[in-house]
């Protein structure tokens, strides 16, 4: 039993072992980068936090009231030198991290569009977070899914994203940064697929009581595949608009896959506006729009007047 | 005639809250059976319920604060026993409806309530020994702060048999609690609950606030003050500047709920962003409210215990004060992924670094308070070094999220959760409970039992890191907070850790109860009397008078002249006493808290099922106590100096006593 106890440190790594653990196995340069900036804080923090809570221990045990061979100085409460070195040392870590927080910030900022070596075409993805599924609108292929979001790989995503009900966040752990989603506004969010895989996405902010099962699957491929599937989506019946809206947005917990073989092409602008009386604002010229679809008749149980 | 309230609203059909229910009313029933036993409703009446002593109100509320741990508590094991069962299609015990009330609940009672009350209640016994002075500057004011806290605690534990609790965490945040998504009453709990307790916190804030500007004892400038009072000083401050934003961002969402307007709803102009501005707003300055007294409490641990004066005082103070003034500036950190801009996130996310700088600070002071010292490892000291281990962990995960870059994939995760419990537990918890067993005796007159304060360290210490270590691994797995339930067979083990974890710290609040029980059935061993009124060499001058201490604290005002005044005149065997004793002015003891607790609570029932007639009469009830009360003015009396004298007499006795005994 005693022998046991020896290789309890090594528990934890056996546990790991064979586990994902997404956030530190990154399929994208945006969770790259997440990981690199985390783990360098983590070690940058641990010089200090190691020594601190080494001497910690030490200076009790060796000034424990029982040892009196321990030098004791009753009276001594000031050094400035201590006080330079204590207030000095957090403090060039801080400008630290501060240079570093600085830089990962604005050059990953998750509203800044990816670029590729090769120059590739960015795959345009429209989210909405409904009760308690999320819906992907593929604008340019005029497709959408219901809680799969499929990409190709190496080919810079834009998402914008926004809910047609609470709020919540987008978030696939293992491509990198979350963005809110919010009704009536538009957020944004890119990222990349370096690898193929099957990731897991989630809704990671509390939205009610399917929250649980508000997950997605996403499906990272390479573009032949990818095109390949768009035409198989293609090739289904299913159609998305106005009318079969409602249907598909209504509450529904654990909800099954869906594919769309035609999307209404302003979808999307009409689930922003709707929230907006009936207005939205045009991202390439800055002009208010008005939305005529009927997914922007008012949300029925508030009565509002205009 | 009951507005919403109907039969249905009560949740027979729960099995949990039944028991629950049954469990509440056996224990109530046998307090209120033992009272009335032993004739005591008398005794309860006049000594405790009408006090404006803020001593008696202080252990009033570290009371509720423990009551409302174990509610909490029992909240907390709760949702780790669901999740350690709830895996792979089996759906636990806990449907989502009753399991969101529970995680919005344990963070609402473990803020609001438990450590909200712990810390006033340690504000109100040590403040006005520290600093000299016979009472609060408002102790009218103090009473109905302790009832407003009351009845919010009363409310928020009524959702559990009447009605229910709000499903949407404990900051509510809309579109989810609004009228829409929340049309249950549980949301109004909430909003009644923190709003009634929003008041009394305020009036403490302003009141101890008040107290500490104009009621130090002659020649005790700023800088000769406390340290605990310090932390006192600017959690008032913190508290009168953040509260009143709470108090207004809830209001606005009650509109909402109540008249249909439209602050945080999706359509119409509402804009769910401002609330999440405004609310942490208050929020982030708030867990400075609760840790920076936690750092007064440490700092005069650490001193007395290490025999030595604290390590820097001049810097401890600055480092206070800036992190006072540097909680204001990084509320955005609650939300980089909202989609600010670079500069906005960056900006929020260094400030949020500093606050590191000056925290550290205080960790090394207290490092080298203990250095070249003689440190007696009695249990408060325990949770002090198991404090500056866990804190510094804590604190390095929460650099590590205040970096936007690494918020990104960290924000909302359960590795979030572990942050804020290791500096909530780490900081706040051990701190109170490290000040608890450090004035226990000024309170009571004995020491707390050594061995069981150990115990439950230990327990508390290690069931921490095996609750939550698992915790910052399932988050690094991509797990989020606020499941019910999960199908990766990764999180799995990690979930059945976290419930050992949570099992252990159980044992460690049963290590405290029985702590209380067999210190108080030891209270008359020579070895746990505090006759002196000084048991650990103290350095600060709530040692300097008997344990407990009279109504009126000090028989005479005492002279300040620097620093731990007291334990210098002690080392040189200076008596502090020798001013001519005089009759002593102190507050009558009043019913109008009471009562206005009372009505407040009618207030916030009858809001909450829309019960507008008793809202209508429980207001006027309000208003009507606070004007009669304003009118009377037979509030005062004065205490005779042959009382004073004969105190001082028996206090005299007891420290021969003592001395004879050595």
């Amino acid at each position: 039993m005693k022998k046991l106890w020896r290789y309890l440190p090594a528990l934890p790594a056996l546990m790991l072992s064979g586990c994902t653990v997404d956030l530190l196995q990154p399929r994208g340069p945006v969770a790259e980068m997440n990981r690199d900036v985390m783990v360098a804080e983590f070690v940058i923090m641990m010089l200090v936090v190691v020594p601190t809570c080494a001497a910690t221990l030490y200076f009790a045990w060796k000034y424990r009231a029982s040892n009196k061979e321990a030098e004791y100085l009753p009276t001594w409460d000031h050094s400035t030198v201590i006080e330079y070195v204590i207030w000095g040392v957090p403090a060039i870590l801080i400008a630290l991290l501060g240079a570093i927080s600085w830089w990962s910030t604005h050059a990953y900022d998750p509203y800044r569009p990816l670029q590729t070596a090769d120059n590739v075409k960015p795959l345009n993805v429209q989210v909405v977070s409904l009760d308690w599924k999320w819906l992907f609108i593929y604008p340019d292929l005029g497709i959408a899914t219901i809680n799969q979001l499929d990409v190709p790989t190496n080919t810079p995503l834009n998402f914008q994203i926004t809910s047609d009900t609470v709020m919540t966040s987008f978030f696939i752990p293992r491509l990198g940064s979350m963005i809110y989603s919010m009704p009536g506004q538009q957020t944004q969010l890119h990222l990349l697929a370096s690898e193929s895989g099957d990731y897991l996405g989630e809704a990671s902010q509390f939205s009610g009581r399917g929250f649980s099962d508000m997950k997605f699957r996403t499906l990272a491929m390479d573009p032949a595949q990818f095109n390949d599937w768009v035409e198989k989506v293609k090739s289904g019946s299913e159609n998305l608009d106005d009318t079969t809206y409602p249907k598909y947005a209504a509450p529904q917990e654990s909800a099954p896959v869906q594919y769309f073989a035609h999307v209404q092409p302003d979808l999307f602008d009409g689930i922003v506006a709707k929230y907006n009386n009936g207005m939205m604002v045009d991202k390439k010229t800055g002009k208010v729009m008005h939305m005529q679809s009927a997914s922007n008749a008012a949300p029925s149980d508030t009565g509002m007047k205009e | 005639m009951l507005g919403k309230l109907s039969l249905s609203a009560i949740p027979l059909d729960v099995p949990i809250l039944v028991g629950t229910f049954i469990g509440v009313a056996v224990i109530g029933l046998a307090v209120l059976g033992a009272v009335t036993y032993y004739g005591k409703w008398g005794y309860l009446w006049r000594e405790w319920l009408t006090t404006v002593d803020h001593k008696r109100l202080a252990v009033m509320y570290v009371i509720l604060a423990i009551v409302m741990l174990f509610r909490g508590f029992a909240d907390a094991i709760m949702m780790r026993t669901q999740l350690a069962l709830a895996y792979k299609g089996n759906p636990g015990y806990l449907p989502p409806h009753h399991y969101d009330q529970i995680f919005s609940a344990h963070g609402t009672i473990m803020i609001f309530f438990m450590a909200m009350a712990f810390m006033t209640g340690l504000m109100n016994l040590v403040v006005p020994l520290q600093i000299g002075a016979r009472d609060v500057a408002f102790p009218f004011l103090n009473s109905l702060s302790f009832y407003m806290t009351l009845v919010g605690a009363l409310l928020i534990n009524i959702s559990l048999f009447i009605g229910e609790f709000a499903q949407c965490g404990w900051l509510v945040y809309p579109p989810l609690s609004e009228m829409q998504f929340s049309p249950g009453v549980g949301v109004d709990y909430y909003i009644w609950a923190v709003q009634i307790s929003g008041v009394g916190t305020l009036l403490t804030g302003v009141n101890f606030f008040t107290t500490i500007v104009k009621m130090r004892a002659p020649g005790m400038g700023w800088m000769q003050m406390p340290v605990f009072t310090w932390t006192a000083f600017c959690t008032t401050v913190l508290i009168m500047v953040s509260f009143p934003v709470l108090t207004v961002t809830l209001a606005l969402l009650s509109l909402d709920r109540y008249l249909g307007m439209h602050f945080f709803t999706n359509d119409a102009g509402g804009n769910v962003m401002l609330y999440l501005s405004m609310i942490w707003t208050w929020g982030h300055p708030e867990v400075y409210i609760l840790v920076i007294p936690a750092f007064g409490v440490f700092s005069e641990v650490t001193a007395t215990f290490s025999q030595k004066p604290l390590f820097g005082y001049k810097t401890m103070v600055y480092a206070t004060c800036s992190i006072m003034v540097l909680s204001f500036v990084v509320w955005v950190h609650h939300f980089f992924t909202m989609g600010a801009g670079a500069n906005v996130n960056t900006f929020f996310g260094i400030m949020t670094m500093i606050i590191a700088v000056p925290t550290g600070v205080k960790i090394y002071n207290w490092l080298f308070t203990m250095y070249k010292g003689r440190v007696e490892f009695t249990a408060p000291m325990y949770w002090t070094i198991g404090f500056m281990i866990t804190f510094s962990i804590g604190g390095m995960t929460g650099v590590m999220m205040a970096m936007p870059a690494a918020d990104w994939i960290l924000h909302n995760s359960l590795f979030l959760i572990a942050h804020f419990h290791n500096v909530i537990i780490g900081g706040v918890y051990f701190g109170y409970i490290a000040g608890m067993g450090f004035w226990f005796p000024k309170a009571f007159g004995f020491k707390l039992n050594e061995a069981w304060g150990k115990r439950a360290f230990w327990c508390w210490f290690i069931g921490f890191y095996l609750a939550f270590v698992p915790l910052y691994i399932l988050g690094l797995e991509g797990m989020t907070r606020r499941m019910n339930h999960y199908d990766n067979p990764d999180w799995y083990p990690w979930m059945l850790v976290a419930e050992a974890g949570a099992i252990v710290i159980a044992c460690g609040i049963a290590c405290q109860l029985t702590q209380l029980y067999v210190s108080i059935r030891d209270r008359n061993l020579p070895e746990n009397l505090d006759l002196t009124g000084d048991p650990w060499n103290g350095r600060t001058l709530e040692w300097a008078i008997s344990s407990p201490p009279p109504a009126y604290n000090f028989a005479v005002i005492p002279d300040i002249h620097g620093l731990d005044t007291f334990h210098t005149e002690k080392q040189l065997g200076l008596k502090a006493h020798g001013k001519p004793l005089a009759p002593i002015h102190m507050p009558k003891n009043t019913s109008a808290g009471v009562f206005i607790g009372l009505f407040a609570f009618l207030f916030g029932f009858a809001s909450i099922w829309y019960i507008w007639w008793l809202a209508a009469i429980s207001l006027i009830g309000i208003v009507a106590t606070m004007i009669l009360r304003s009118a009377n003015r037979d509030v005062d009396y004065y205490v005779p100096v042959s009382e004073i004298e004969h105190n001082e007499e028996v206090y005299s006795r007891r420290i021969a006593a003592a001395q004879a005994a050595e």
